[in-house]
Parts: C-alpha cells; structure tokens; sequence
C-alpha cells in the first residue's frame, strides 16, 4: 500500500490525545480553552495535511510512513482511502470551530479534555479500515459522552441502554459474520444484530430516544460533536456495505426514509431549540444513511456529498444555536425573540446553514439533493417523493426556528449580544465552505463520485451486488479508471508505488490493463483461481468477462 | 458578420451584473460592515442600467439578425460522464425570456429608485436591498434558464426573498407569522416544482428543456413526453404555479403578503413574482398542450380563482389587499389564456398587467392625498354611497359577500384539512416519545420544558 509522505494520520491521533491528557490535570477554564484550541487547530492541520497529501497521491487508500500503530498492533490500523480523507479535516473542523466558540458562559461547564479525547478516538475511527478496530473504537467513543452526564448528574438510563445495545449487537454481529467468512453472502439472521447496531447508533425510528436524550442532557457542544460527525454512517460503510446484501441494504434505507420523513415532521411541532435541532439533524443523517444504502452509483455519490454537506451546515447550525444558547440560556420556540437586531451575523448564518442543510439552490447541499433525489427515484419512484417532502418540511421547519429565535420583537438588552471576532471567524469559514462548495461543486461531487465507485466495487468483490446492471456498469468504470485518473498506484511504477506487491504484477498487467478496478485489490483467493485474462471476479462463483480494452492497453506500460 | 460574440458578451452582462449586485450588497452586510444607503441605491442603478441596456440589446440583435433562439451556455457545473448526468448552467435568450428579463429589469429599477427614498433612514434600509437583490437575480435567473435546474435554482431565490420580505418589519408577529405561511406555500410549490424537474429529466434523461421540447424556439416547441407522463408532470406544474401565483386554492398567502413593505408588495406580488407561476406554464407550454386534460385543469383553475379574486377584490376593507386580489383575477384570466393555448396573449397579458398593478401599488399609500387633491379638484366631497342594487341583495348575495370577505376560507381551509391533522399527529408522536424516555429514564426525562435561561447567560453575568 502507498505511504503518505507525513505521519499525518498519527499525528491527528495523537496531538489531541496528548491534549486531552495535558488539560486532563484541570486548570483554569480559559488556560484551557487557549490550550484547546492550540490542539484543535493543530489537529486540524494534521488532518488537512492527510487529506492534500493523499490527493498528491492519486490512490485509493494510503497509510501513514513511520507507523507507531502497526508495530503496537501488528498490522496497518490507520489507514486513509476516499471515503475517509475529506471526512478527517472535516470532524478536525467541527473540533475546532466548537472550541472556538466556546464562551466564558460555556467554559465552565465543557471539558475541553474529554473534548480532546473524544476528538482523538474520532480521528482514529475515520482512519481505520479494520472492522474489529472500527467496533471498539466506536465501543469507546460512547464513553466520553456517558462520563459527562454522569458528573452532570442527569439521567444516563436512556443513552446507556442504547449504547450498550449498539456496543453489544455490534460486536455480536461482527463475530457472526466472521463465523460464516468476510467475503460471502450473508443470511438475514447472521446481518441482523450488526444492521440493529447501525440503526440504533444512526438514530433510525424507533431507536432514536437516545440522541434526543443525550441533546436534553449532554452539554450542546458534546452532543453535537457526537452526532454531526455522523459515525453511525461510517460504521455502515466499514461494516455493512462491503458484504451485505441488496435486500440488506434496502431494508436500512427504507427505515431510514422514514426516520428523515419523521424526524422532519417533529422537528416541526418542537418547543425547544436543542431538541429541534437533534431532529433536524436526524432527519438530514437518515437521508445519508438512505443514499448510502440505495448503493448505486448516483445514489452513493449523492450521500457521500449529503454526509460532507450536512457536516458542515449544520455543524454550523448547531454551533449557532450554541453560540446564543451563550447567551441567553436554554432558547423555547414556543415564542419569539427577536435577536435579530442583537446578533445580526449570527442570525444571517443561521438562516444561511439551515437552508444550506435542506439543498438550497447555491448552497453546498444542493447538487447533492438533486443526486440523491434522482438516484431514489431510480430504486423506488416513493422515495423520491418522500426525501423531497422531508426536504420541504424541513425547510420550513427551518425557517420557523429562524424567525422564532430572531424576529417576531425587539429584544432590549443591557450589554451587546453581537457576534464576537472569534464566532464570526468560525462563521465566516463555514459560510466560504458552504458557498464555495456550493458554486463549485465539481470538484467535490467528482471526489465522492469515485469514492462511491471504489465502494461499490468492493462491494463487487465480496459478491453481495446482484443487480447485473450495476456490475456491468462498475466494470466499465473499472475500464475507463485507468483512462482518466493516472491512478499511480495501478499503472505498475515503481517509483510511485514502492510497494512490490503490486509492482509490475504480471497478473493485474496481464487483465489488459484492469487497474483501479475490481482486480487490483482482491483477496489472495481471487489470484488463486487465475482467472483467464480479461476476468472479473465479482464474487462467489459469477465471472463477468471484461474483454481488454485496446486503448487501455495501449496506455499502459508493460 | 460573425454575431456570436455580442450576444454572449451581452448575455453575460445581462446575467451577470445582478449577480455582482447580490455578491456586493451581501457581503458586507454578512460581516457587519454594511454599505451607506447612497452607495446601496447607485450600485442598484448601476446594476439595473447595465442589465436592462444589455437584454434591450440583446432584443434588438436578435430583431436584426432574424435570431429567435440565443443560447448562452456557460459550461457544465457538475457533470459525472460513467453516470451521464449532467448540470449544465445555459442561458436562453427567446420571445418568452427576452420580454420577461426587460420586464424584470425595468420594474426593478422602477422600484429601487422609489424604495431608495421611501425607506430613507429606515432600520430595515440594507436588508431590503440585499433580499431586493436576491430577488432581482432569482427573477433574471428564472426568466433566462435553459434547464430545470437553473429554472429551480432563480425560482427558489425568488421564494426566499418573497418570503423574508414579507417578514421585513420583523419586530411585530403578524408579518413574521405572514412570512413564514408564505414560505411554508412556496416550500410546498417547491417540492411540486422538483419532483417535475427529477421526473422529467428521469422520464427523458434530459435537463435542458429546450430539447426537452424539441429544438423549435418558443412557442413552437412540441414534447416528447406520451400522453399520460404529460399528464403526470403538468399537475405537478400546475401544483408548483399554483403556490407561486397564488392560485386557488393557495390564494391566501397573497393578502398575508401584504404585510411587506410597499415597495416589496408592488414588485413581487403585483408584478413579478406573482406571475412567475404562469410565467413556468409558459415555459412548459408544450407538456401543457400534451394532454387534453391538463388543459382543461389549466383553464378551470385560471377561470376559477379569477371568479373566486374578483369576488374578493369587491369586498376587502383595505387598498392593498384589494389590490391584490385584483392582481390575482388578472393573474387568473392569464392562466386560463395560457390553457387555451394563447400563448403570446398571456405574455402579453402579463407585461401590461404587471406594470399598471406596479403603478398602482406605488400610489396606494398616497390614496388619501389623490382623493383630497379630487376633491380640491371638483370643489366638493367624493360620493361614499354605494349604488341602491348593491345594498339590496337576497341571501345568495350575503353568502357570497360573507364568503368573499373571508376570502373563501381557502386558508382555514387549508389549515384544518392539511397543516392540522400534520401537526396534531406529530404532536401526538411526540407525547409517546415523551412517555417512552421517562419510562426508561425512570422518571422525567425533558427538563427543558420548564428551564428556563440558565442563570449564568450573557446578560445575568453582566
């Protein structure tokens, strides 16, 4: 496997572990939070670094070059592939941007050092490909989170009994599915414990009491920060995806359909603004969760952009909502309140992430929308119809809370409530990553086009897509990657590669020129049949025949 | 002579001097640096001038050079070649965009100059411009968009702007409240609007709906939709231009629209916006026509809120809202055109009817000042007295005013059938959830009903 030029992955680890232990021995809120942020902001140039570096790379997936992890775990436990390389300095961002706008009302009450940890074991998560390392990782990100409830003395009935299910039915499931073999098809009853654990941990209806829970009780920023990063997602990609069949699959996206379709309707009747904001980011997490496992190629790309675009959106809703939550305490919608005329930048960017999350026109959400909108009417025209209603109630919903929270009267204060530099920092970031996002989008969607593409295949390699449209699609893919993305790990140079492995393999050179495809990353089993040239193996015993293609192999060096 | 470069230099003039308004006016405003409200009204004029002047050129190109169909293709925005989908951003310039776009441009200047004095010193100054700006590119956008997608994108702007417009005195509840039912109208043509949009390009595999439409510039287009997905689609277009020009039965946003600033209310919902809606039936004339049935639901719709806003207009008690539903019947009479299939009689329609409804918005909060000046004029009180046949009516006639007056119980009727039953079932949802956390949490789990502000926020700690 390719090497990054910079421990990064490591490093994002670490620095913020190291934090988390530096201001785990207490200290002044404010020394702390100064601390926080130097970790945070270094977190996220780590994370930034893995993702460019990586890009320069032109692979599917790298790991780091001195790995200290390896060599504690015996294998490669860090690695970074296209799914995971915009989601790193995206998690770092939300660490940072919440620490920043941490206010002297908060500092008291948020523990930068969990913070930190909880950080760290995030970074690690969205850098392990390993499924036994992915379940206890996630196992050990649900404590961060239970430790403050129990020293803010709330209930923890609620989210520990769904956790400990999630934690439980995760590794359940994962054993059973060892038990029949990584690469086959599994039955329902071997699937079902690990597509509970995804649901519960997703918030899928009717699991979803915890997260509602954890928004009443948890501090905003840790709830928001162990939600928006959406981890439930990821662990249906490590987890699931790879092996599960289309029934599966469909199974989770029709749940969570109407968990999006739910979760808007009761983000509408809400009286209170954490709890509307926990439905609207349940409901916009669904839609991912749904894309995700409509598993064809516009629909994977339409979630993988939804995932990136509901981060930052309503990462930046919710830090909003923190920011006044600062200021005035728990914030009712039952009223209005008028702070429009007090916080004018906050309302603005509370209006311009909130609609930024439903899709709209201009904004980074809505060529995903449109994506997943066509890719669902593909599977099941009902589903089309139910994420634009979702979608629609939403934006009202949205625009509700707006006018709520900041119209409605004139809210006369003794101090200024205006936006301080450091909030309209955070802002004016996320606003340019929402609004560049959204006016150029080619880049972004192109990137999460060929992670999908590259998860579908390995989805192809296991032998769980049986639609035999889609297989011939991702062989074509397979036959025009070459052509267009100078893949250099595939293309058999040394020098770009270093890995011997793959080095002018006689096998991969030998398909004419099948690089980037099914081919080059499948299991020993697969080089073992030796499969006549030109063979895909897409699993179990189908064997689609890719004739070489003659411009391929003309371009390729022998 | 080669023309090719004119048109697509002034095309982008046309396109782009209300995007560079938006861009300037936002900005600053989004950093709490606001511009002064002269530089705000001149960089308006400047915007408008370069804009009309371009589209007014660009008209008088394609009169000289015989051109019915400029398109102005600004490349692809997204494209994935394995998927073949594709996001292009065109422009067209045709007898439909060209008049509306000159339209667009004329009526906001028009306005601008007027809101530059009328809100001179108001709290509310920069706001209004920034949303007029939003609204003027939404406009522009949607007069001049060659695919769904564009269409979409101008037809959203327009409906954010409308609706935050409405809101534009928001230290008081009821334009707030106003506000967001407009919104929450828009949202739901919105969806009408999008499902469209997806299962057109689904059915056709097309976005640009001038292929969509066959390569015939407008009016002449022809579909190749069967009947029956024709059908499907043109309800959804009549749903969505229904929310956006305020239709029966959605017509009861529009008198709520009047909360609005006088300058807003003239330009959105006497002019512009509230003929976008027929403006897309327009567009889409052609999957219109190619079922009967869709026709005659046209013509019916258009017939019947006509009927339903002229009965309204009689009887309200305040001039803009009086205005306003004769706005409506006109905007009525133009649907029911556009289903008969008199396509250039809509447009035409829409130009005249927009501008004298603008003149007459304008003038409405100087009513009192035009009656005294008749007086003076005719050197005697106004008559107040209504005819003797209107005061005598039998029982049909004190149904129908009484219906009239409460413009159709459209909106109760709306609210108990639709937004009632939505809410009561969530809400009812919500109680179970309620029940089932304090169950598990074993006791009860939603302190933040009664919590109030934390003692230690901003203003306590002050």
């Amino acid at each position: 496997m390719i090497e990054l030029h910079i421990p990064w992955l490591e490093l994002a680890v670490l620095l913020p572990a190291l934090g988390a232990l530096l201001l785990g021995r207490g200290g002044r809120p404010e020394v702390n939070w100064y601390r926080s942020v130097w970790f945070n902001g270094l977190t996220l140039v780590c994370a930034t670094g893995a993702w460019w570096d990586f890009g320069t790379l032109h692979t599917w997936e790298a790991h780091d070059r001195w790995s200290v992890f390896s060599t504690v775990f015996g294998h490669e436990m860090l690695v970074i592939d296209e799914l995971s390389a915009p989601l790193l300095p995206l998690a770092a961002l939300l660490y940072l941007l919440t620490t920043l706008t941490t206010l002297r009302t908060k500092q008291r009450r948020f523990s930068f050092s969990w913070n930190l940890l909880s950080e760290s074991i995030l970074m690690a998560t969205l850098a392990c490909k390993d499924p036994w390392g992915v379940i206890a990782l996630l196992t050990l990100a649900t404590l961060p989170p239970a430790i403050e409830l129990r020293a803010r003395g709330r209930s923890l009935r609620v989210y520990a009994l769904h956790m400990g299910l999630f934690v439980a039915l995760m590794i359940i499931g994962y054993a059973m599915v060892e038990r029949a073999g990584r690469d086959a098809v599994h039955s329902a009853w071997a699937m079902a414990p690990l597509i509970a654990a995804v649901l519960i941990r997703s918030g899928v209806v009717p699991l979803h009491c915890w997260m509602t829970d954890l928004f009443e009780n948890a501090t905003f920023g840790t709830a928001l920060l162990f939600v928006t990063p959406m981890t439930g997602a990821y662990a249906a990609m490590r987890l699931i995806m790879p092996i599960a069949p289309d029934w599966a699959l469909q199974s989770i996206a029709v749940l969570s359909l109407l968990t999006s379709v739910y979760a808007a309707g009761m983000a509408m009747v809400q009286h209170e603004a954490r709890r509307f904001f926990c439905y609207l980011l349940l409901s916009h997490a669904s839609l991912v969760l749904v894309g995700l496992e409509l598993a064809t190629p516009i629909g994977l790309t339409g979630a993988l952009s939804i995932w990136l675009s509901v981060g930052l959106s309503l990462g930046g809703f919710g830090l909003t909502l923190r920011c006044m939550e600062s200021r005035t305490g728990r914030l009712t919608l039952d009223g209005f309140h008028g702070y429009a005329e007090q916080a004018p930048v906050l309302a603005s960017f509370f209006l311009l992430t909130g609609l930024a999350s439903v899709g709209f026109p201009g904004t980074i959400g809505f060529i995903a929308i449109e994506l997943m909108v066509e890719s669902a009417l593909d599977v099941f025209p009902v589903a089309g119809l139910a994420v634009i209603i979702a979608a629609a109630i939403n934006g009202i919903a949205v625009v509700n809370a707006f006018f709520r929270i900041f119209t409605g009267t004139r809210h006369i204060t003794t101090i200024s409530l205006g936006s301080r530099p450091r909030e309209r920092f955070a802002v004016l970031t996320l606003t340019l990553l929402i609004l560049g996002g959204g006016l150029y989008p080619q880049p972004g969607i192109h990137s999460r086009h060929h992670a999908a593409m590259k998860l579908l295949e390995e989805r192809a390699q296991s032998g769980a897509i049986t639609d035999e449209s889609l297989k011939r699609e991702l062989s074509g893919e397979h036959d025009g990657d070459t052509e267009d993305d100078g893949d250099p790990e595939h293309d058999g140079d040394p020098e770009h590669d270093g890995d011997p492995e793959h080095d002018g393999d006689p096998g991969q050179d030998g398909a004419g020129g099948q690089e980037g495809g099914l081919e080059q990353e499948v299991a020993p089993g697969i080089e073992d049949n030796a499969e006549p040239s030109g063979a895909v193996r897409l699993g179990g015993d189908e064997v689609i025949s890719v004739p070489p293609t003659t411009g391929v192999s003309e371009d390729t060096p022998n | 002579m080669n023309w090719d470069p004119w048109f697509l230099s002034l095309g982008l003039a046309t396109v782009i001097a209300p995007t560079v308004l938006t861009i300037v006016l936002s900005l600053p405003a989004l950093i709490s640096r606001p511009l002064g409200e002269g530089t705000i009204a001149r960089l308006t004029q400047v915007s408008v001038v370069v804009g009309l002047v371009s589209s007014i050129a660009i008209l008088a190109l394609m009169l000289f050079t015989g051109s019915r169909d400029v398109p102005i293709d600004l490349g692809t925005w997204v494209h994935l070649e394995e998927q073949d989908f594709h996001f292009s951003v065109l422009f067209r310039f045709d007898r439909l965009s060209v008049p509306f776009a000159i339209l667009t441009f004329v009526l906001c200047g028009t306005i601008s100059a007027f809101a530059s004095k009328y809100l001179h010193r108001e709290p509310g100054y920069v706001r209004f411009f920034v949303l007029f700006s939003f609204f003027q590119l939404g406009m522009i956008i949607a007069s001049l968009a060659a695919t769904i997608e564009t269409l979409f994108a101008g037809w959203e702007l327009v409906g954010l702007s409308s609706a935050l417009l409405v809101a534009f005195f928001q230290e008081r509840v009821s334009p707030v409240r106003n506000g967001l039912r407009v919104w929450a109208v828009y949202r739901v043509a919105d969806a009408a609007f999008l499902v469209a949009a997806v299962a057109l390009h689904h059915m056709t595999g097309k976005g640009d709906f001038f292929k969509l439409m066959g390569e015939t510039p407008w009016p002449d287009g022809t579909t190749a939709l069967a009947s029956n997905q024709a059908f499907f689609v043109g309800i959804l277009l009549l749903i969505a231009a229904a929310g956006k020009s305020a239709l029966v039965p959605f017509s009861g946003w529009l008198p709520r629209a009047m909360e609005g600033p006088t300058p807003s209310s003239a330009v959105f919902y006497g002019a512009l916006s509230v003929h976008l809606g027929a403006f897309l039936l327009l567009r889409f004339s052609p999957i219109i026509e190619a079922a009967v049935a869709t026709r005659v639901l046209t013509v019916a719709l258009g017939l019947g809120t006509a009927l339903f806003a002229t009965s309204a207009a009689r009887v309200q008690t305040d001039i803009k809202t009086a205005l306003s539903f004769a706005s409506l019947t006109q905007v009525g009479l133009i649907v029911a055109e556009i289903g008969f299939g008199l396509y250039y009689i809509a447009l035409i329609h829409i130009i005249g009817h927009a501008c004298l409804r603008t003149l007459q918005l304008l003038r409405a909060p100087s009513l009192l000042r035009d009656y005294h000046s008749l007086e003076n004029a005719i050197g005697g009180q106004l008559s107040t007295e209504r005819p003797e046949e209107e005061r005598t009516g039998v029982w049909l006639s004190h149904v129908w005013y009484r219906w009239a007056f409460d413009r159709g119980l459209l909106d109760a009727g709306l609210q108990r059938v639709f937004v009632d039953p939505f809410l009561s079932m969530f809400r009812l949802f919500d109680r179970w959830e309620r029940k089932w956390t304090d169950t598990l949490s074993g006791g009860e789990s939603r302190e933040s009903d009664r919590v109030s502000a934390h003692i230690d926020s901003l203003e306590d700690l002050a």
